[in-house]
């Protein structure tokens, strides 16, 4: 056991269990069922319903399409209230511009300017977007604003269709400044 | 590093012990002078001895002569009332454990209110079996007690500032907290559910309107993560992810993703807006570093600082916190004249991995203007930076993981302010 477990005094027989349960890990062979199992197995669907997350590489975007001039029409309706005309911001973040910026003593840090994956702004929009109203659009809607904004940031051009096969290929301008520390140390 | 001296202004703590005697009465912060006497003064018997006191209650409260201490600098996003964050008064606790009503908040789109029969947690993904637990099931499983900070990694941020804020400790540094977490160790479920070996990474999704959602790399989910379902001995306030949360003890505090209801083990990170845009640390040059999850070593002095000054010449007790996302705190520092000279200070009991360290030393103050800060040591011999060197590293448009040494300049009147030193 860690330092921590003795630190704070983990009891006994949780102790073993915890010994077992780590055990059976370390052996590199199939887990073998050894904790209370009480999960209940998750059907296709269940998962389906939930899991609204989207990797780099477009694993998890939807079916559905959208263009840039639907886009605006959405964002005109849904977001430009709190994100301002053409994503100009105000009151809440600005959205579009701020690219050289960067390393500038009043850096803007937009989707356009610093975002490194287009596939987060599809995420990001559907799960948390309107924010009075969330997972409350359409996937078309969501790929139309998502289109819309990297249009606005001059990344698409105006006829762009993004879709589950073509957001994931969009190259963010920023994408090759970061830099990735972990598990190195800052 | 110089000893500690009992000619000076720093002084070994047995002397302040016994020279305190000597100087009563103004050997405590703010209780220079007497207070007028009334008439519950010695030898008159008080009023509250002279009838029965309140009634037994459900659930105690703070005194109300205390009202005043409370979270402070509540700020949320225009037009909301939710987004934001409100900090612990770091001023005004002592010890090493935050009380759960103090704990800092920090929310994405509001707190949730989220009945624990109704709440599933979903395990799925690169795993054998896909599970749903509900809360009832998790709080059968073992558990484990630990005490730790959890901070954000915003805290500090206004230091980044051309200026120093004129602002509390708590209102520029109270975005850190300590509780005694208990829940159960996430790689027993991991193991339930059977994680292929070619997986990397989680990701952790909130429940919350903005079902905000980190990835957390497999080792430290397999180490010492775990789904807090207690804080402090009680379950988890609302604020901090009831019915249950996750907890990554040592990692800014993004991660530890509140109202957990998913966890998706996957090959690589999933890139969340949290994880990109935001909670990554633009440097100087324009470079952004990302997954710059420990919270590296930080003290600050809670007393004396800004509004909590001194009432006159004397005896007193430096008072402060210490904490590592590394390890332990092994060593602070202290200076009571701008960084010249340093005294080790005495760390309380219990020093724990990840946890917040009080620290004390006692200090008689001559009267005259002065700058004091602390200076931590964590045991993977990473010592608090100064300032100076922080931005030479770093930058001023960093936004999070500020670290450096914190200097209070106090005023010959006995006022404490926030100085870059």
């Amino acid at each position: 056991m860690s330092t921590r477990d003795r630190a704070t005094g983990r009891s006994a027989p949780i102790v073993a269990l915890a010994v077992l349960l780590a055990c059976v890990g370390c052996a590199g062979t199939k887990p073998v069922r050894e904790g209370p199992n009480l999960g209940r197995a998750a059907t296709p669907a269940e998962v389906a319903g939930w899991d609204i997350s989207i990797a780099p590489d477009g694993t998890g975007l939807p079916p559905g399409s959208g263009t840039p001039s639907r886009g605006a029409a959405v964002y005109e309706q849904k977001c430009q209230s709190c994100h301002g005309a053409k994503g100009a911001g105000q009151p809440n973040d600005r959205l579009v511009g701020g690219q050289g910026t960067l390393a500038s003593n009043t850096p803007v840090k937009t989707i356009g300017s610093f975002w490194p994956h287009a596939t987060t702004v599809f995420d990001y929009v559907r799960r948390s977007m309107p924010y009075a109203e969330p997972q409350s659009l359409e996937n078309d809607d969501v790929y139309a604003v998502t289109a819309y904004l990297l249009q606005l940031n001059g990344i698409i051009g105006e006829n762009d269709v993004m879709d589950a096969r073509t957001l994931p290929k969009v190259k963010m301008p920023n994408r090759d400044n970061f830099i990735v520390v972990y598990p190195t140390k800052r | 590093m110089s000893e500690p001296r009992s000619s000076d202004e720093t002084l070994d703590r047995r002397a302040f012990l016994t020279k305190s005697i000597a100087v009563a009465g103004a050997g405590v912060l703010g209780a220079a002078a007497p207070s007028p006497a009334t008439a519950n003064d010695p030898p008159e018997t008080p009023p509250w001895m002279k009838a029965p006191g309140a009634p037994l209650g459900p659930y105690g409260q703070p005194a109300k002569y205390e009202a005043k201490v409370t979270r402070t600098l509540i700020r949320s996003q225009p037009g909301t009332t939710g987004t934001g964050a409100a900090r612990t008064p770091l001023e005004s606790l002592e010890g090493m454990i935050t009380p759960s009503g103090l704990h800092f908040e920090r929310h994405h789109s509001g707190i949730p209110d989220i009945d624990p029969d109704k709440h599933r947690v979903l395990i799925h993904g690169m795993v054998e079996r896909p599970l749903v637990f509900t809360v009832d099931a998790l709080m059968r499983y073992p558990m484990v007690s630990r005490i730790h900070f959890l901070e954000c990694a915003g805290n500090s941020a206004p230091m980044y500032g051309a200026t120093p804020p004129a602002l509390t400790c708590g209102q520029v540094h109270g975005l850190v907290s300590c509780s005694e977490w208990t829940g159960v160790p996430l790689r027993i479920l991991l193991q339930e559910a059977g994680v292929d070996p070619k997986a990397g990474w989680i990701l952790a999704e909130g429940a919350d309107a903005a079902a905000m959602s980190r990835s957390v790399p497999m080792a430290k989910a397999m180490d010492d993560a775990m789904l807090a379902l207690y804080q402090n001995g009680e379950r988890l306030r609302p604020e901090n992810g009831y019915p249950v949360r996750l907890f990554l003890p040592g990692y800014e505090g993004n991660m530890s993703v509140k109202w957990l209801r998913r966890i998706k083990v996957t090959p690589t990170a999933t890139m969340t807006k949290d994880e990109t845009s935001k909670y990554s640390d633009l440097q100087a040059d324009g470079k952004a570093l990302m997954f710059t999850y420990p919270m590296d070593v930080k003290s600050v002095i809670t007393r004396p600082s800004p509004g909590v000054g001194l009432k006159g010449a004397g005896l007193y007790e430096i008072s402060g916190i210490a904490w590592s996302g590394n390890g332990t705190i092994t060593r602070v520092d202290v200076s009571t004249d701008g960084g010249r000279e340093w005294t080790a200070a005495e760390l309380v009991p219990p020093v724990l991995p990840r946890a917040i360290t009080r620290f004390r030393q006692a200090w008689r103050w001559n009267g005259a203007v002065t700058t004091i800060m602390s200076r931590a040591t964590d045991d993977v011999r990473q010592v608090q930076p100064t300032r100076e060197q922080l931005v030479r590293e770093h930058g001023t448009n960093v936004i999070f993981h500020y670290t450096a040494i914190q200097a209070w300049r106090v005023e010959a009147n006995g006022e404490v302010k926030n100085v870059y030193a």
